[in-house]
């Protein structure tokens, strides 16, 4: 008797506390997106775009070391994201090229010599270790930037055999078009001296040099003037530098605000390093044109006209919300790498609302058919299997609550196998007492058989089972590891009621009456 | 209460019956897949497919495709128009089966041009009710890993059982398990149902289903090899499925009541899964009794009842002297002590 006050204590705390975990449903239970509504991505990360411009980098770090050292006439080209080739070293240079070349021989290896060309290869490791940095950098980019939009339970993980993609859940999205927005955007900023335009197209601007773009620049969209709202701006042609002065990373901070003429615009701060190069190159090219690239595209061309150090202003025709996200994107960093889309999906909330009450409808309709059918077929017996039903259901829910698994359609599923599984238990066990009894065995005899014997059989089950729903987490993606997940907990949560609960309540009855009948 | 009183059927002399039956069913789906291919949701086989929600009245399917042939760009030969949901939520799904580069442009465009087809159309005001892009690249990711998992756990399964019992058992659940994803891609197949993560989750939901069936089954066998040693495992097996019988029936029957409600009252978003868990319990089911059942007879043919035994020797053999007793006579009605 004491035995069995003390387990019904664990069944009540149990249930109690899985109660208060999932009570009220609407506020504790993170819906997934099929369910609630919402925008799921799934991105690339151009990685090799993100190597592409370290190498770059690199490049133009040997190049002004070089020439400083004396080297003339030396050209460069990249070969591609992770090498770069320089030609017309004069032999009897060689040796100032390497010492000029020593700064980044920690991460290149530097082949050929002969004939005065030389490959800089990036080392494999470096290379590697580079691109996991541009996604990891991404993600927490993206996370930054959708955690200032403020959607609530916002998801972004890496994903993907390659490990350079992202899925960006975000769920309850009303305004998608923004969201997506703020994300999609790279807002790669990057300040680079104008030497050419703007000039009307790009022939134009090339005139001078025979349609070609000299060595290192490149040309560049952009607009001119300010423009009345509602008008879209001319666009002109700039030939600017191919390497920044600074880029989004030297950014400290960022803000919106209206710029001196009232209209909007970005006042920006920067981090030391970045202060000190950028009063460098203003100090030096005082009266030339500086031109804010913002994702690629020459958003205005100021006039240098003084040294400036930390603080500076982005101006171009911009609305103010315009602005304001470009402020948010520039302040949450800019992305190390371009992205690319590989999957989107916008659940409207009506559909998401239509799924979840059909869902919902039909599993209440489907537990209420079933336990119909075991009272009737077991009567007051049967009324143990309801209630291991229905606990059944707590705790599921409760450990979902608690581990703060979202549900999901294909989580509805592995509910519907947990439920079939539920009641398999406690069919196995009643038929098997029912054989007991058949056979002349006394009640209590018949119940603790029925249940001992039955019990193995369960841990066959439930192991198998268990044994596929870890594969499954593992391997799986996103809504077959929702399944898994469900799965997994409901099968614990089974054993439990359908042999503990079940057997407590068996004892319960056997200890108020000492009949040898029983209701099954 | 009980369906059955103390059955008798000799399950075990149909086993080729069930099995004709099986292949003639798993060959057509196959010849189905091989001439027609496994219709692909828009998750696998990547593409563009957008669900609109008329305000007003739901336009016909015809003129749907109507405005996408002389709106939409390039025709509306491949396009596929539907209507989705109940009448009252007057909703059109549209797809679109494959999209063009992965890029963040193209992605979206084919939605967009959709959207634009529909609207010069003028059949109505309308909102998107969702819309889903996929690239071809993880789709075929999806596919793969999906297609891993579920045969890891399977082998995994296979060895789990192995250990609990013995190898041809375990073959047993596992190719009747494989026999039941067969039998549901077919009739998936000849309902033209397209795969998709929801089918998906219903396919590994039986699966499941099926071993936790077979298992059962095979139990029983385990323990009735103890008790009638001497048997012919093909009486042992069928005695086995008789004394499940009626957990059998009910726990198939309950379970098939609640995916019934499912596909009744589930909406759109799950009758998929429920057409494919509705068929899964049916052949799971059949399986147990007919294929997993008979792979064990089938192995162990002529060995006798004897192999378990010298390892459970000292169980108490005489469990159920009437059942073994009987059983030997060949009495119909001799398969449980009453």
């Amino acid at each position: 008797m004491n035995n069995l006050r003390w387990r019904i204590l664990l069944i009540v705390v149990i249930i109690g506390a899985c109660l208060w975990a999932i009570i009220p449903p609407d506020k504790k239970i993170r819906l997934g997106l099929d369910l609630k509504g919402g925008v799921h991505l799934v991105l690339r990360v151009q990685t090799d775009e993100a190597l592409r411009l370290e190498t770059e980098t690199s490049a133009e770090r040997v190049r002004e070391d070089i020439e400083k050292a004396g080297i003339t006439g030396a050209t460069f080209k990249t070969l591609g994201p992770t090498s770069f080739q320089v030609t017309g070293v004069p032999p009897a240079q060689d040796a100032l090229l390497r010492q000029a070349s020593a700064g980044i021989q920690a991460s290149y290896n530097r082949e050929g010599g002969t004939g005065g060309t030389y490959t800089f290869v990036m080392k494999p490791n470096i290379a590697n270790d580079l691109a996991a940095a541009a996604v990891t950098q991404a993600q927490q980019t993206i996370e930054r930037r959708v955690n200032e939009l403020g959607v609530a339970e916002p998801m972004i993980a890496k994903q993907g055999a390659a490990g350079d993609q992202l899925l960006v859940q975000l769920p309850g999205v009303t305004d998608i078009e923004r969201a997506k927005s703020v994300i999609q955007s790279t807002a790669l900023l990057e300040l680079k001296l104008v030497e050419q335009g703007p000039a009307g197209s790009r022939e134009n601007l090339l005139q001078a040099t025979n349609g070609q773009e000299p060595p290192n620049t490149e040309v560049l969209p952009g607009v001119e003037g300010r423009v009345a709202a509602g008008e879209r701006p001319a666009t002109v042609y700039y030939l600017v530098r191919k390497v920044p002065i600074i880029t989004g990373r030297d950014l400290r901070s960022a803000k919106e605000g209206p710029d001196s003429f009232n209209q909007p615009a970005i006042h920006f701060s920067l981090k030391p390093d970045g202060a000190t190069k950028f009063a460098r190159a203003t100090s030096e090219n005082i009266n030339r044109r500086l031109g804010i690239v913002l994702d690629r595209t020459v958003v205005s061309a100021p006039n240098i006209e003084s040294r400036i150090a930390d603080e500076g202003q982005i101006t171009g025709s911009f609305t103010m919300q315009e602005a304001e996200d470009l402020a948010l994107k520039l302040r949450s960093g800019a992305l190390p790498a371009p992205l690319t889309y590989l999957q989107q999906q916008t659940i409207g909330p009506t559909l998401g609302a239509d799924s979840i009450r059909a869902g919902v409808i039909a599993s209440l309709a489907s537990l209420t058919l079933v336990a119909l059918f075991m009272l009737f077929y077991y009567k007051l017996s049967g009324v143990n299997s309801v209630v291991a039903l229905v606990f059944n259901l707590i705790i599921l829910l409760g450990a979902m609550a608690y581990i703060g698994a979202t549900m999901t359609l294909p989580g509805i599923a592995g509910f519907v196998l947990t439920m079939g599984v539920g009641v398999d238990s406690n069919v196995l066990i009643f038929e098997r007492i029912k054989e007991e009894l058949a056979a002349q065995r006394g009640v209590r005899a018949s119940i603790n058989t029925g249940f001992s014997r039955v019990f193995l059989t369960l841990v066959d089950t439930h192991l198998s089972a268990l044994i596929s729903a870890a594969f499954l987490f593992q391997f799986g993606t996103g809504p077959i590891r929702g399944f898994a997940t469900t799965l997994f907990f409901g099968l614990v949560s089974n054993l439990f009621t359908a042999t503990f609960v079940s057997k407590t309540m068996f004892e319960v009855v056997l200890a108020e009456r000492h009949s040898d009948t029983l209701s099954i | 209460m009980q369906i059955f009183h103390n059955p008798n059927y000799n399950f075990v002399k149909y086993r080729w019956h069930a099995l004709v039956v099986s292949w003639v069913l798993i060959l057509a789906g196959l010849v189905m897949i091989w001439t027609t291919g496994i219709p692909l949701g828009v998750e696998f086989s990547g593409g563009t497919q957008v669900v609109l929600q008329f305000d007003q009245q739901r336009p016909s399917i015809d003129q749907v495709r109507t405005a996408l042939d002389k709106h939409f760009p390039g025709g509306g030969q491949n396009v596929v128009v539907q209507t989705y949901g109940t009448e009252v939520q007057r909703e059109i799904l549209v797809r679109v089966p494959h999209t063009g580069k992965e890029s963040g442009t193209e992605l979206t465009r084919t939605a967009d041009e959709i959207q634009a087809a529909v609207r010069a159309g003028g059949l109505g005001a309308f909102k998107v009710a969702g819309t889903e892009v996929v690239g071809p690249v993880v789709g075929q990711e999806l596919a793969s890993k999906g297609t891993w998992a579920f045969l890891l756990s399977l082998f995994f399964i296979l060895l789990y059982l192995w250990f609990r019992f013995e190898l041809s058992f375990a073959v047993g659940a596992t190719v009747a398990t494989l026999h039941d994803i067969l039998i549901t891609m077919a009739l998936l197949m000849f309902f033209r149902y397209e795969m998709s993560l929801n089918i998906i989750a219903a396919l590994l939901t039986m699966t499941g289903y099926s071993t936790n069936d077979t298992i059962v089954i095979f139990d029983r066998v385990r323990e009735n090899l103890r008790g009638m040693r001497r048997d012919n495992i093909k009486d042992i097996v069928n005695v086995a499925v008789n004394q499940t019988l009626n957990r059998t029936i009910i726990t198939g029957g309950t379970a098939l009541l609640s995916v019934i409600a499912l596909y009744f009252f589930g909406g759109e978003v799950l009758r998929g899964f429920a057409f494919t868990m509705i068929v899964g319990i049916i052949t799971g089911t059949y399986s147990s009794v007919f294929i997993a059942a008979a792979i064990v007879t089938f192995w162990r043919h002529g060995k006798g009842g004897a192999r378990i035994v010298a390892a459970s020797a000292a169980m108490p053999a005489a469990q159920r002297p009437t059942t073994t007793a009987r059983q030997r006579k060949g009495s119909r009605n001799g398969a449980r002590a009453s």
